[in-house]
């Protein structure tokens, strides 16, 4: 194939990754230097509810002639926040998990059974069934999103961890004596960096999704906490008109998420030395 | 020596894989039933004294947990429970007062039509451009079926199910607002109501059938006998559709199975958008209701099925694949 059009394939494989990578910078510019400069997302106007997008209105207003625009800036702080915390614990917590079941023969078989029992409930249920006990709140919205997401990101970790531990650099460690926890930190875990990137986002995707449902099915952070679910949630009476108060929160939602994803990807591609090279 | 494994009995080379997959999917099933009955028991709120309201004395409610087994040490509720259900009896919903067995079978047809028609979807959507993606691996078409994939996992589906529903049922008026239609509705009346639904559902749970679809061309693209059927002047279009298609079958049906299984449990918020009387909207308002035996039947159902359906899979891959077999 000719120079020039792998080059362009090249960038093209790439330029996604890109756009993601601007877009989430963007949002998080947005977040924020926002509150500066768009209105009090706070503040009622009660003769401006429900205002199609103008010039004064960027994303319209709700059914309190609350700006749309400066909502969606405020949004991104709690969606943002409880997706980022979400993926930081299940990520923790599947760590040592993933690594316990690779590592230690005896804890495989039990762990691994526990973690299929988790997965065979779908991501949503699970989380409705779990913040349904722990109560309505951001917070165990974000416990019970990490208990949903913990079993997906050990089962990865476990089988790169299987991979570790047979590599002979690994072996040789173990064979001059180099103790578990020295083993696990140094040898192990610098190699794990990669899936653990790559599952810190995706997990990420996946919470901002799953929050924005729960809240929607009336099971999550709480109608009064502003995340861009509760928002694209109480647009639906008014959905027949002010498609705008359903249309951005959502959007917001979907932009997001994609990015994360296209970025998890990309990370994922550029780490691993067998795709290097390739489209 | 040689003889000796020729003439062993099949049965003895799938005997010991075969029961090591069952015996998993049995613990899986225990460990299954387990969380599903502490996840519910855990639930704060009490079911009886939301039953019986404010006005109820503590002796009434006394009375009614006593009735219902409440008061009884929770491993003794578990076994107790286990038994039961494996007797097929899945208790008594509190709020329906009806078998839970029953509830749950009445929801059974709107969900599993839903996931049938949504796998479908899914399916013409995810083979063909998973196909496109492997043929022209690396070029503008691959670059955008994934980017496309991607953004169809990142749509919340009730938002795309809201939007939809103002598009095409209150503006365009092509399909039913929401709902399965009257109790006696024709079958084509009921596909009418579930389309819009299956068409949400399937266009977001695609992206996994095209990711499956393009590695395993990928894989079988590489294959020495593409090769040779290249070699000996196949149009390319005979090698893709007949060779190479024809052997990547069974990994996608694999995951058509798998997405079937991800849909069944996965269509809670699809259903709740669309008010589709199916398990998935059960479980949502006998959570509000704090309704456990409903609960906890249709969460053993959903995830039982899962396994199930995983367990076949993987049993039918021992069945095609010898590798997996003796390996």
């Amino acid at each position: 194939m000719a120079e020039p059009q792998r080059w362009w394939r090249h960038l093209l494989a790439r330029r996604m990754v890109l756009v993601a990578a601007i877009l989430l910078g963007l949002l998080l510019l947005l977040t924020l230097v926002g509150p500066w400069f768009l209105p009090d997302p706070m503040a009622l106007k009660v003769s401006q509810r429900l205002k199609p997008p103008s010039w004064a209105y960027l994303a319209g207003t709700d059914e309190l002639g609350r700006d749309m625009a400066s909502r969606l800036v405020l949004g991104a702080r709690y969606s943002l926040a409880i997706g980022a915390s979400t993926a930081v614990l299940a990520v923790l917590a599947g760590t040592v998990l993933g690594l316990l079941a690779g590592f230690f023969r005896r804890l495989d078989g039990p762990l691994m059974r526990l973690v299929d029992a988790m997965m065979a409930f779908p991501d949503i249920l699970l989380g409705i069934a779990l913040v349904a006990i722990l109560g309505a709140s951001p917070v165990n919205v974000v416990l019970a999103l990490s208990l949903v997401y913990t079993p997906r990101v050990a089962r990865v970790v476990r089988a790169c961890a299987l991979v570790i531990r047979s590599l002979p650099y690994v072996e040789a460690a173990r064979a001059v004596g180099v103790r578990s926890p020295r083993l696990l930190r140094v040898h192990v875990l610098p190699n794990l960096m990669s899936p653990i990137l790559v599952q810190l986002s995706f997990v990420f995707a996946y919470a901002l999704l799953a929050e924005a449902g729960l809240s929607f099915l009336g099971v999550g952070v709480g109608a009064d906490v502003p995340t861009w679910g509760t928002m694209v949630a109480a647009s639906t009476p008014y959905a027949e008109r002010a498609v705008w108060m359903l249309f951005f929160p959502g959007l917001a939602i979907v932009l997001s998420a994609w990015s994360l994803q296209v970025l998890g990807d990309g990370v994922r591609d550029l780490l691993d030395p067998r795709l290097r090279g390739a489209p | 020596m040689h003889l000796g494994v020729l003439t062993r009995a099949p049965w003895l080379a799938w005997g010991r894989p075969v029961l090591a997959r069952l015996w998993g999917m049995l613990m899986v099933l225990g460990l299954v039933s387990v969380l599903v009955f502490v996840l519910t028991r855990l639930a704060a709120g009490d079911p009886v004294a939301l039953l019986l309201g404010d006005q109820a004395s503590l002796q009434d409610i006394a009375q009614a947990r006593a009735r219902y087994g409440l008061d009884a040490p929770i491993v003794e509720q578990y076994l107790r429970w286990l038994g039961e259900v494996l007797q097929g009896h899945l208790g008594q919903s509190i709020f329906l007062q009806m078998p839970v067995h029953q509830v749950l079978l009445d929801r059974v047809e709107p969900t599993l039509s839903l996931a049938l028609l949504a796998v479908g979807v899914a399916m013409l959507i995810g083979v063909p451009s998973g196909l496109a993606a492997a043929v022209w691996r690396g070029r503008w078409i691959d670059q955008w079926v994934s980017t496309l994939a991607m953004l169809g996992a990142s749509m919340p589906s009730f938002w795309m199910g809201l939007l939809l529903i103002q598009l095409l049922a209150v503006g365009l008026g092509w399909f039913p607002v929401s709902g399965y239609g009257a109790p006696d509705a024709s079958w084509a009346q009921r596909l009418h109501h579930l389309l819009l639904p299956a068409l949400v559902l399937g266009m977001l749970n695609s992206a996994l059938i095209t990711r499956f679809t393009r590695a395993a061309m990928l894989d079988i693209l590489g294959e020495d006998y593409i090769r040779t059927a290249r070699a000996k002047g196949l149009p390319e279009v005979r090698v893709i559709l007949l060779h190479a298609l024809r052997n990547a079958l069974v990994p996608i049906l694999t995951v058509l199975g798998l997405t079937l299984a991800l849909m069944i449990g996965g269509a809670v918020v699809t259903e709740t958008v669309f008010n589709l009387p199916g398990l998935g909207n059960l479980v949502v308002r006998a959570v509000l209701r704090r309704d456990y035996p409903v609960i906890q039947g249709a969460l053993l159902a959903i995830a039982g099925v899962y396994v199930l359906i995983n367990g076949v899979i993987d049993l039918l891959y021992l069945w095609v694949d010898p590798r997996v077999r003796h390996g």
